[in-house]
């Protein structure tokens, strides 16, 4: 077959399959994070050992997902200069300090104080606990800061001009807060946020539909429900400004998103197509369901477009992107999900405000408890279907307008590409299948509740000892 | 202007320097405990070696990436030309080190400890392997066009030379292991760590030793810069430095000190990086393309100087304040109840 022998088609395949794999973890690295400052914060303030619980149980699959995410991020990053070489010179004035930036601030916040944060439970004061945990909180988020900085760079490269193939930064500030960073930043940092408080409501309701510990999990239940109302719509709201951006940086993406064909001129009401089947060989939809005039208030919240929106046929081929139907169907369903995870908020408010989630009750809402089990996995469905929007609608540019995909790739032999794939197929797809089986195990075993928690007699105790005679103890704590 | 062209990437070649350094020495020691517990058939000091890691390997193999981050954002020409090069050496290390990491997590769940156990110890062979051929090679020197390009094919960078590297950095990742065990661990277990790190003292001394001779006989323009006027004085200091630093090694080994042997590893391996920078200034890839020339425009080098710069300190300082947290012996027999 052609494709194996294609050094440009097999670096991105590689690439996407790794970047896909990777961004299964940073999820709950992330979101999970905020979720532990807030108990913790909570536990500091009450007291209260449900609470020290609580974080002794989800850190538990924090540091599993965590270990994981360090793993496959690495492989990320030299592969910039494995197979995507020409590029890195190229952009490395700007991308290059950036992906430094982010491993001496943020990887090594996270990394510096995870140790603490994990096996520190005894060794430090509860408040210096705490300063661990938020810093990790804060590492992890910031990644998403400089990694989402540096793509959209790459989708809107500000801040300079390609001199000699060469991209020359005359302004690192204007690159840094290029068009598309702050909404970026805010839709993915509302997604991995979104993401983990639905997965750990899911879990929690699995517990309560099993009747295991449910005076335990509702309490955290509660706590997402309480984070959720004000995430689910904000992040609709944010896609939305994403789309904007979109449709007005990189008009190309937006048609392929909505496999829009021919143009459709200013000053008039235009048609939204709902579902559609691309047929890009002769450039048209070969069936299409659509709402009559809906994408002028879908894109400018009023009935006749301001602006003409440009389809497809306007570009040469190898100017526009391909896989359309991939982009197109993605879109959507990351749409869908981002609906239906706002309904599955609104009807547990409803049900709160009745009274239907207290303790006692609770166990009563089975079909309650189900969906929050059945919408656990969607939020990763939605990220990865946004990135795949995102880089993929980007095509054929890997620096948007400037370079070309195929003008980035490392000139290495096909052979090499294709035998670090395979690796990276079969170490990834064993990974999953681990991970998920140690995950499960974690979950099956449930909370343990005989903990001794540090400061009940109101009390810490600090070592004085000297430091010669404190014994390691990792080990008694990483069976907690 | 002339002289912020060639002090700027200057710093960078030092700052790029102390990384390295940072990350051998750290993630040295958790590559060499890794290799170690191959050689162990027992559970439970295996368990401890892992144990031992824990909570900082996860930081120490950061440096790494802070290394990668900067070489990438400070000589984008030579992150380009080495990784092409080294595209099979790389890969090796990353897989070496995803085993590694997975086996850490993994291994604490699981019923079945043996496997995680080789999970952990080939990874971290593995990733050292990777790490000597990829240095060796550089050292060696890479094939490049006028540009800087790597111009050269996928095998290059094995051959006899590279492996004398790969196995001497793998001796010196055993020595800092063993040493970094007898600090951690006390009775029959630091004993067993006396003996290693002698025998890894004497192999890594052998290895060293054959690399400074082969260097300046095969290496033409290094030969050279070493034989000429005011280097070779300091060229001759080191060798003599270094052999100083072995004796007082083994004579802390055999008296079975605690903390020296570890704190003369690291000096030994402080002493063999100067060399190699000395030996390797102004190139980043040896006697082809010079810092000057893979250099980033002075803007961003300026740019990344005052924001990682900054930070290099307050990096080191809560390293440092994690290690002070969990400082102290390793205690067994608490884990598998
Ligand atoms: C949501 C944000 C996000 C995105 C889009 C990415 N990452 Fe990531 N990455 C993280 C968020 C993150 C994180 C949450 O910060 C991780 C996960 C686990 C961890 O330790 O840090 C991480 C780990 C991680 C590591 C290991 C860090 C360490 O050793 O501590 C590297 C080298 C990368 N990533 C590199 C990349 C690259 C080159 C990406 C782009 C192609 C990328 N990541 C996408
Ligand atoms: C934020 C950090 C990211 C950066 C800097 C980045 C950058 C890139 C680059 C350089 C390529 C290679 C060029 C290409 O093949 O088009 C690419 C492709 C790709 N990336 Fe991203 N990416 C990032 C995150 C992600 C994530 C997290 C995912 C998935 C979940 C993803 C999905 C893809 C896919 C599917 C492709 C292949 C597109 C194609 O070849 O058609 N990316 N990206
Ligand atoms: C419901 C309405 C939503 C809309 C209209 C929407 C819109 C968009 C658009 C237009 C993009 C492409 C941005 C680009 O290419 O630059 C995007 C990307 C993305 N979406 Fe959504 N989205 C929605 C919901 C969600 C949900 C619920 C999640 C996850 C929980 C999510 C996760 C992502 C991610 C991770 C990306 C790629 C990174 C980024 O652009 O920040 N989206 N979204």
């Amino acid at each position: 077959m052609d494709i194996f022998s294609n050094t440009v088609a097999l670096s991105r395949m590689q690439f996407a399959f790794t970047a896909i794999f990777h961004m299964l973890w940073p999820v709950l690295t992330t979101g999970m994070s905020i979720y532990l400052v807030i108990i913790e914060g909570l536990w500091l303030k009450t007291r209260d050992p449900d609470y020290y619980l609580h974080i002794r149980f989800w850190s538990k699959l924090y540091i599993l997902n965590f270990g994981i995410g360090v793993a496959t991020g690495l492989p990320l990053e030299f592969q910039f200069g494995t197979n995507w070489g020409p590029l890195s010179e190229a952009v490395g004035d700007f991308f290059g300090s950036v992906l430094g930036f982010e491993a001496s601030m943020a990887f090594m916040l996270e990394a510096g104080f995870l140790g603490i944060m994990i096996f520190g439970w005894g060794r430090v004061a509860p408040p210096i606990h705490y300063l661990a945990t938020i810093m990790v909180a804060f590492g992890a988020n910031l990644s998403i800061f400089w990694i989402l900085s540096a793509n959209s760079w790459l989708q809107t490269p500000a801040g300079g001009a390609m001199v000699n193939g060469k991209f020359i930064v005359s302004d690192y500030f204007q690159a840094i807060l290029n068009p598309f960073m702050v909404k970026s930043v805010a839709h993915m940092f509302l997604a991995t946020l979104e993401t983990s408080l639905f997965m750990i409501g899911g879990i929690s309701a699995w517990y309560i539909l099993k009747d295991r510990h449910t005076a335990f999990f509702s309490r955290s239940l509660k706590i997402i429900l309480a984070t959720t109302i004000a995430v689910a719509p904000i992040q609709i709201y944010a896609g939305h400004l994403s789309a904007e951006q979109v449709a007005y940086y990189q008009p190309t993406k937006l048609a392929a998103m909505e496999s829009k064909w021919e143009s459709s001129p200013a000053g008039q009401p235009a048609d939204w197509s709902l579902l559609a089947i691309p047929d890009e060989a002769n450039n048209r939809n070969s069936w299409e369901l659509t709402i009559p005039n809906a994408l002028g208030y879908i894109l400018e919240f009023r009935k006749n477009l301001s602006v003409p929106v440009p389809g497809l046929n306007e570009w040469k081929r190898e100017d526009r992107p391909k896989m359309v139907g991939l982009i197109y169907y993605s879109f959507r369903v990351m749409i869908a999900i981002g609906f239906f995870l706002a309904a599955v908020m609104l009807w547990n408010v409803v049900e709160w405000y009745r009274g239907n989630l207290a303790p006692d009750k609770i166990g009563a809402q089975k079909w309650l408890m189900r969906l929050w089990m059945f919408a656990a996995p969607l939020g990763y469905i939605a990220i990865e279907a946004g990135w795949v929007v995102r880089c993929v609608g980007r095509q054929p540019w890997v620096l948007y307008d400037r370079i070309r995909t195929a003008d980035g790739v490392s000139n290495v032999p096909p052979n090499n590409v294709l035998t670090s794939l395979i690796f990276f197929m079969v170490v990834y797809s064993l990974l999953f299948v681990t991970t998920l089986y140690f995950g499960s195990r974690i979950i099956g075993e449930g909370p343990k509740l005989d903990l001794p928690v540090p400061g009940a007699d109101g009390q810490f105790v600090i070592n004085t000892e000297p430091a010669e005679s404190v014994p390691d103890r990792r080990p008694v704590e990483a069976q907690q | 202007m002339d002289a912020l062209l060639h002090f700027l990437p200057q710093v960078w070649f030092v700052i790029l320097g102390l990384f390295l350094f940072l990350y051998v020495m750290l993630d040295g020691f958790d590559l060499g405990v890794g290799i170690l517990s191959l050689t162990s058939s027992d559970e439970e000091r295996r368990g401890l070696l892992m144990t031992s890691l824990g909570n900082i390997w996860d930081a120490n193999e950061t440096w790494l990436v802070v290394m990668a981050g900067a070489l990438f954002g400070a000589f984008p020409l030579a992150y380009n030309t080495i990784l092409t090069a080294l595209y099979i050496p790389i890969f090796m290390m990353i897989f070496g080190l995803v085993f590694r990491a997975v086996a850490f997590e993994f291994r604490e769940h699981s019923n079945n400890k043996l496997f995680w156990n080789y999970a952990f110890g080939l990874g971290s062979f593995l990733a050292a392997l990777g790490q000597g051929f990829a240095l060796g090679s550089t050292l060696e020197g890479i094939t490049v066009d006028a540009a800087g390009h790597f111009a050269g094919s996928t095998w290059d960078w094995l051959d006899w030379r590279s492996i004398l590297v790969a196995l001497t950095l793998i001796q010196g990742y055993v020595l800092i292991g063993s040493t970094y065990l007898i600090l951690k661990t006390e009775g029959e277990l630091q004993k067993t760590h006396y003996k290693t790190a002698k025998l890894a003292t004497i192999t890594t001394f052998i290895g060293a030793v054959l690399i400074t001779i082969v260097t300046p006989v095969f290496y033409e323009t290094t030969r050279v810069r070493l034989f000429s006027a005011p280097t070779i004085y300091v060229f001759a200091a080191i060798p003599l430095l270094g052999v100083l630093l072995v004796y007082l090694l083994i004579r802390s080994i055999d008296k079975q000190e605690e903390k020296t042997p570890f704190i003369w590893t690291i000096l030994l391996f402080f002493l063999s990086f100067v060399g190699l920078g000395l030996i390797i200034f102004p190139y980043v890839i040896p006697t082809q393309v010079t810092i000057y020339q893979a250099a980033a425009s002075p803007s961003a080098l300026v740019f990344m100087l005052t924001f990682i710069g900054v930070l290099i300190p307050i990096m080191i300082f809560y390293n440092i304040y994690n290690y002070v947290v969990f400082r102290g012996k390793v205690v067994t027999g608490v884990e598998y109840k």
